[in-house]
């Protein structure tokens, strides 16, 4: 607590201390009977000892011609039951209205500090090394670019950079949601804001303090509350409105009822209306109705960044929640984005020699191809067994291995060896072999999809998501194959980048009215694409600058079963937002209407909106909580 | 040009008059106020003084909420 809400709940304090034996005496039921004029006078010290600041700020509002200030209200509305002679009314809901500001005060600091604590990435300090060899704490941000910091076990990378000494592994946790350990050695490049966890290392910094990934991760959060959603600025339109509207109703209340009854020959009850329009005018704080949709929001965007996705902005987390056609990238985004050996067919010895004779005989290709028959064989290679390598450009490689002649490559090669191969069904890259002047079979190898890509399509559909497509720079056959494996989604192959744009327009063309287009992509090379649809989502954005700039939400892992929870985290938030809009407006609602009839009394009024604050308050840090979604 | 300040208020509806008051302030072009973070983020009109129009709208948004403060 504030030194303010201590000052202020002190003072609430005192006040029902008193305010609680007088009570019981007006009531009747104390053995002590006072004055009527001693019990107004005592009934005004906690009356003014809880609201002396309300009144004081109500004077200043008239000062500044301000009429529906809130302080100025519930000063009239008080000040009018104590002048009907229900002193005990208006003591009582001084003190329940200050309670209600105590308690909205405190409920939203600590969801701040919640909130921040979730996001607890932000290093305090760094530790660099002095000419003694000790180490000292300085601020992050007086470290320079090339600067030379020391990350101890435990604490907390500051700055990104590049590690020059030592070995540890490092958890992206806080960054990506999922606690997996990154081992890391000399020459590595490490992002701000994961953790050190067994090693000292010795890092040279190659961003400032301000442009390194935890600090961009955090201000992207923080700023994400003043981009509004729409649920927002209807709540902001809905307050400018509704606290004059319940004024001039309490007004209207305060003169028609009784000179209607004059006019009727009846008692015109002046005091039992007024002191119907004073119960209106408790009701016509907005403030609870107001609270409870920032407050939503902020705790949806804090809780899915605990899970790895940045949603830039409340509007995004509303769009995310209709999001009802997906489209995606291929490489990179549902596939690894790197080729790895998917089949041997046709071979006429054992599979793993033949994998040896290609892995030998590409031993000294850097290409991603060559690399991935290495990575297939997975056993070290004596480079010595092969003579004679000849690359054959567009063709593949031949060799000799052990004294037999072995070639790796294409069609075009085998068709220039004369040897009769077989050509295959299967998509990807079709690597034929000759060994020892006949035909050896053949090797696929292609880019894999990511371990939850087809789980993740499963998942958006569950989540009503009713059209997935594959937009893919690739060839026809590569992109049949994989989007059958993604489990039968659409797919357009061979687009140039313009092209993308052009299907993602027909896409949203295609969208419904309450219907949201996502694309996701990863970021780099999808800029435009990104910023044309309804909601961009960047993948594997650990790093990326490119991928932070373009897209509205960034899963910081590359892990694509983070889209549909981004969207169940997006829904629950809706749905939490709604709820609060629903109940308090309706709560207000009846109100009014209760009071209107005289069966609600300001005691009523206040209790059911410091309560239906509370409620609204509780209700919207549930979207904290987006764990188990 | 954009800047972001931060800022102390006690109530979710004094932010959004805030903002109110700061949009029609002038230099100011458009201005988006967070209950949650506590930060005025405003872009000014070209050619705008940042501190002079600042002054202005920590000014008109006393004038709505007066123990409302802007960092400046």
């Amino acid at each position: 607590m504030t030194q303010k809400q201590k000052n202020l709940l002190i003072r609430i304090l005192i006040a029902a201390a008193f305010f609680a034996p007088l009570f019981l005496i007006s009531e009747g039921l104390a053995p002590v009977r006072l004055p009527p004029a001693a019990l107004v006078t005592l009934f005004l010290v906690p009356y003014l000892l809880s609201g002396h600041d309300i009144l004081r700020k109500a004077l200043r509002g008239i000062k500044n011609r301000k009429p529906f200030d809130e302080n100025f209200l519930m000063a009239v509305a008080t000040i009018g039951a104590i002048a009907l002679g229900e002193y005990a009314e208006g003591a009582a809901v001084m003190i329940l209205y200050q309670v209600g500001e105590l308690f909205q005060s405190y409920a939203v600091g600590k969801s701040r500090r919640n909130i921040a604590a979730l996001m607890d990435i932000r290093p305090d300090y760094a530790n660099i090394e002095t000419e003694s060899g000790a180490l000292e704490r300085v601020a992050p941000d007086e470290i320079p670019v090339g600067g030379i910091i020391v990350i101890q076990p435990g604490e907390k990378v500051p700055l990104d950079g590049v590690v020059i000494e030592g070995a540890s592994s490092l958890n992206a946790a806080a960054l990506t949601g999922e606690s997996a350990l990154r081992n890391v050695a000399p020459g590595d490049e490490i992002l701000s804001g994961c953790v050190n966890m067994d090693g000292a290392l010795k890092v040279r910094t190659t961003k400032e303090f301000d442009e390194s990934t935890a600090s961009k991760i955090l201000d992207l959060v923080e700023n994400a509350s003043t981009r509004k959603s729409k649920s927002e600025a209807f709540i902001a339109r809905f307050a400018r409105v509704y606290t004059p509207f319940v004024c001039y109703a309490a007004l209207a209340l305060a003169l028609f009822p009784p000179l209607f009854s004059v006019l009727a020959g009846a008692a015109p009850r002046w005091g039992d209306w007024i002191f119907r329009a004073c119960t209106f005018l408790v009701i016509s704080c907005p403030c609870a109705l107001v609270i409870s949709i920032p407050l939503s929001f902020f705790a949806g965007i804090g809780g899915a960044s605990r899970r790895g996705i940045l949603i830039k902005g409340a509007n995004y987390l509303e769009t995310l929640s209709q999001v009802r056609v997906i489209a995606f990238d291929k490489t990179g985004t549902v596939t690894k984005g790197s080729f790895s050996v998917t089949g041997i067919h046709h071979n006429s010895m054992d599979k793993g020699a033949l994998l040896e004779y290609a892995a030998l005989a590409e031993c000294a290709s850097s290409h991603p191809v060559s690399r991935s028959l290495r990575d297939a064989h997975g056993k070290p290679l004596d480079r010595s067994r092969v003579t004679g390598i000849r690359e054959r450009g567009g063709e593949g490689v031949t060799a000799d291995v052990d004294g037999v002649a072995v070639a790796v490559g294409n069609e075009k090669l085998m068709e220039r060896l004369n040897l009769p191969y077989k050509s295959c069904h299967c998509a990807g890259t079709i690597l034929h072999m000759g060994v020892g002047g006949a035909y050896g079979g053949h090797i696929v190898v292609s880019d894999e999809l990511k371990e939850h890509s087809a789980d993740a399509v499963r998942e958006l559909r569950k989540a009503g998501v009713r059209k997935v497509v594959m937009l893919t720079g690739d060839a026809q056959a590569v992109a049949e194959r994989v989007a059958a494996e993604l489990g039968a989604v659409d797919y357009r192959a061979g687009l140039l980048p313009a092209d993308k744009v052009t299907c993602a327009e027909e896409l949203l063309d295609a969208c419904g009215k309450n219907e949201r287009f996502a694309f996701v992509g990863d970021g780099i090379n999808d800029a435009p694409v990104l910023s044309r649809a309804d909601v961009g989502i960047a993948m594997g954005a650990l790093g990326s600058d490119a991928a932070i700039e373009a897209a509205d939400v960034v899963l910081m892992d590359d892990d694509p079963l983070k889209i549909p929870e981004a969207i169940r985290i997006a829904r629950k938030c809706m749905r939490i937002v709604r709820e609060n809009l629903f109940f308090t407006l309706s709560v207000k609602a009846a109100c009014l209407i209760l009071a209107a009839f005289g069966v609600a009394n300001m005691w009523l009024a206040i209790a059911a909106d410091v309560g239906v604050m509370v409620l609204a308050v509780l209700n919207a840090m549930r979207c904290l909580m987006v764990e188990k979604l | 040009m954009k800047k972001t300040y931060k800022i102390e208020v006690d109530c979710a509806n004094c932010a959004n008059l805030m903002e109110d008051a700061a949009k029609k302030t002038e230099g100011v072009k458009d201005c988006s106020v967070s209950f949650m973070a506590l930060k005025m983020k405003v872009e000014f009109e070209d050619g705008a003084d940042a501190a002079e129009v600042m002054r202005r709208v920590r000014d008109n948004c006393r004038k709505v909420e007066d123990d409302c403060e802007i960092y400046l």
